[in-house]
């Protein structure tokens, strides 16, 4: 238990909180990552998925792909992103390595909902006279709501857990005060970044759920 | 004066037969690391999760906490997970395992469990009016039953594993993770290219390998299918 006494202690010191290598600057840095890369990967796969869920078309490829990308090590992309080309542009190798992890659930959770939502309410709505768009946007949409914000909940948390990788990396963000505790060989400091980035995880995914209880009782409250 | 060797290794250029060559050696030992800790973890998640999905699903009151329980280890990110064990573990490949293990643990308790809700009700009633008894209705009846189920979570489990694996290279234990990390250090694309690679063949090998023993173990889901 000592060693949670030492951790502790280190999260209460004043100092370890402030400047470049200070919890607030790196809590910045992987908020930063975190919301740019889910913007990005939610502009990228959201309309994709949507419009391939509408036209029924490239299911094996969106189920598919989020089985691939299990496969493939956070890590090693990171590292392979960084030896490459674009290596040299500040933070974007994070960023795309982040994007990537991202898409898979997005794509995945939004294609599966489209799909999901019963023929008979699409056959309606367009007996209705509204045109595919119309249909998408008002009827599908919807519906796929609870299953899209499924995905962007899965992708956010992966996004915190791929950020903390990037330190490994050279990226910022928490996982860079667990790397300096590795090098200084100080335990508390490692523990005590673990528990930063463990409590960002959960914070994170208990707000997206809490976001997703909303939207779904919203829904419910509409209907009836 | 010699001249520097003009091959793909001097160049550091991506593929590299050289490389392969020079280093089967390193990548032996790397690879055998990487099924060791793959495989260990796996299995002693299996061990653990069984026992667990069984009590979730014959006492009602269990399914809560221990669903409960085994998500939210999940959603503690990988390298905070390493370095929240490193207490306990020291920087070993135990704490890699213990790591892996947690992780493993959540997607198989909630497969097995989905599998063996999914027996259906009249199914246990007549396996009952056989005079079978609780442990045998579980061994003979429940568990086959939820063997599709289960083996899927296993199959989650293992490519996953063989993926975080990699991250063990903060301590030192990571198989080809070791590899990727010291050729970031050396800029040395050959060797983190190769382990990438290494390491995506070594997940879809594993997963096509519990397939087929799936397709083993259930002949009789085969006739359907037929």
């Amino acid at each position: 238990m000592n060693v949670l006494a030492d951790a502790w202690s280190w999260l209460t010191t004043a100092a370890h909180w402030s400047g470049e290598d200070g919890v607030w600057n790196r809590l910045g840095e992987h908020l930063f990552l975190t919301v740019v890369s889910l913007a990005i990967s939610c502009a990228i796969a959201l309309p994709v998925a949507l419009v391939l869920g509408h036209l029924g078309k490239g299911g094996a490829l969106a189920v598919n792909l989020s089985n691939a990308g299990r496969a493939v090590p956070t890590f090693a992309v990171l590292v392979l992103l960084l030896l490459s080309p674009i290596g040299s542009y500040g933070d974007w190798p994070t960023i795309v390595a982040l994007v990537l992890f991202a898409v898979p659930p997005l794509l995945t959770n939004a294609y599966v909902g489209v799909r999901g939502v019963d023929a008979d309410v699409v056959r309606a709505a367009r007996g209705m006279g509204m045109t595919g768009r119309q249909t998408l946007a008002r009827v599908e949409l919807p519906l796929a709501m609870p299953l899209i914000l499924t995905g962007v909940r899965i992708a956010a948390v992966q996004l915190v857990a791929t950020a903390t990788v990037a330190a490994l990396a050279g990226g910022g963000g928490l996982g860079r005060i667990i790397t300096a505790g590795f090098n200084l060989a100080s335990t508390p400091q490692v523990v005590a970044g673990a528990c930063l980035v463990a409590v960002l995880a959960l914070l994170v995914e208990g707000a997206f759920e809490g976001v997703q209880r909303l939207a779904n009782t919203g829904g419910r409250g509409s209907g009836a | 004066m010699i001249a520097p060797p003009d091959d793909c290794l001097a160049r550091n250029e991506w593929i590299c037969g050289a490389y392969l060559s020079t280093r089967s050696e390193i990548l032996t030992d790397a690879v055998v690391q990487h099924l060791q800790l793959t495989f260990v973890s796996v299995a002693l998640g299996l061990v653990l999760a069984l026992p667990l999905a069984v009590l979730a699903r014959r006492r009602r009151w269990a399914a809560g906490p221990v669903l409960g329980v085994t998500t939210l280890l999940y959603t503690i990110p990988s390298l905070a997970m390493f370095s929240l064990l490193l207490p306990v573990y020291g920087l070993s490949a135990a704490l890699v395992v213990a790591g892996l293990v947690l992780y493993s643990l959540t997607l198989l308790v909630r497969n097995i469990l989905a599998g063996l809700r999914a027996v259906p009700e009249e199914t246990r009633q007549a396996a009952r009016g056989l005079g079978y008894g609780p442990l045998r209705l579980l061994l003979a009846v429940e568990l086959p039953l939820a063997l599709p189920a289960a083996m899927a979570g296993l199959r989650i489990a293992t490519v996953s594993a063989v993926s975080l694996v990699t991250i063990g290279a903060i301590v030192g234990h990571g198989g080809l993770g070791n590899l990727i990390y010291s050729g970031m250090n050396t800029y040395f694309k050959a060797q983190v290219l190769t382990a990438s690679v290494l390491c995506v063949l070594i997940a879809a090998a594993a997963d096509l390998l519990l397939l087929g023993a799936q397709h083993l173990l259930t002949p009789w889901t085969r006739g359907r299918a037929a």
